[in-house]
């Protein structure tokens, strides 16, 4: 097991809002490993998506619930996200995880949340327990940094930056 | 604006900006579909070049468009979307529905 360079915890109110506020905190948080702007989209998206969930099926809508996220950034370029609600939880996960299942289609969900998660990071697992609530962690190991000795040792560096390879915008 | 709609004859381009998550969508799927109810509309083309982010919500928009068009008995594109933006629709799979346009209307 790797070293933790550092960690963050997060939580706030399930309102639709926080769905950009989360991606955006965790977008912050994870530039610090320097990372290619593809695979902070692709953080970003797993994110939204687990948020997302929580928001509209964990809580049905009211905002009164609680999430909380968790990340934390390893010395092998790791990224954990733990992201959790205390809401309805899931009666079957399996079911749940299959691509287009959903259970809110009246309002245009695609049922392909789990199916993002699952191809933008390296690992996804699900526990849920009805009427407790769902904790969801995902894992993905963010590629080296090649040509920039900055990077090497997991520090950013701006000023060592070379333009256009990629910086964490937005 | 999140989304902005021009018309062309029976042509109808809706430019959307900036996020499309679960919570912006709702206010774009209904800009649009007023557009297209309220005109005659027999193509609607939906313009992605501004769009910085999509998470699945965004495949549920654009699903919902395109059922739409087709009860209509229209048709219905999706154009210039970023790079990153076309992986997460093709995981869809929603480019056999609704083809996904880049520059100078190849399809992607
Ligand atoms: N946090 C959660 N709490 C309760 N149910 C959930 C949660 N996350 C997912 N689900 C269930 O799993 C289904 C599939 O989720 P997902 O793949 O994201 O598709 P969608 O959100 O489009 O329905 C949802 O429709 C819902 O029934
Ligand atoms: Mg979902």
């Amino acid at each position: 097991m790797k070293r933790c360079l550092n960690e963050m915890k997060l939580s706030f109110p399930a309102r639709g809002e926080n769905e950009a506020f989360a991606r955006a905190c965790v977008s912050a948080f994870i530039a610090q490993l320097d990372p290619y702007v593809s695979e902070l989209a692709e953080l970003k998206t797993a994110v939204s998506e687990a948020v997302t969930n929580s928001i509209v099926h964990g809580y049905r809508g009211r905002p009164g619930g609680v999430i909380s996220m968790q990340v934390r950034l390893y010395s092998d370029r790791r990224v954990y996200i733990r992201i959790r609600d205390k809401g309805c939880g899931i009666a079957d996960i399996t079911q749940a995880m299959q691509p287009l299942f959903t259970t809110a289609p009246e309002e245009e969900r695609a049922g392909l949340g789990f199916s993002v998660m699952e191809s933008f990071t390296d690992s996804l697992r699900v526990k849920s327990s009805r009427g407790h609530g769902t904790s969801l962690v995902m894992e993905k190991t963010l590629r080296e940094r090649s040509g920039d000795e900055s990077v090497k040792d997991g520090i950013s560096n701006k000023s060592g930056r070379k333009s256009g390879t990629g910086s964490p915008v937005r | 604006m999140p989304v902005t709609t021009s018309l062309d004859g029976a042509v109808l381009t809706a430019r959307l900006s900036g996020d499309i998550d679960h919570f912006t969508a709702a206010d774009m799927r209904s800009e649009i579909d007023r557009a297209v109810t309220m005109n005659p509309v027999s193509e609607l083309v939906l313009d992605f070049s501004a769009v910085n982010f999509m998470d699945s919500s965004g495949i549920g928009l654009v699903m919902g468009r395109s059922k739409l068009m087709s009860e209509l008995g229209g048709k219905c594109s999706v154009c210039d979307p970023p790079a990153y933006i076309v992986k997460v629709m093709k995981l869809s799979g929603i480019d056999k529905l609704c083809p996904i346009l880049g520059e100078g209307g190849v399809r992607l």
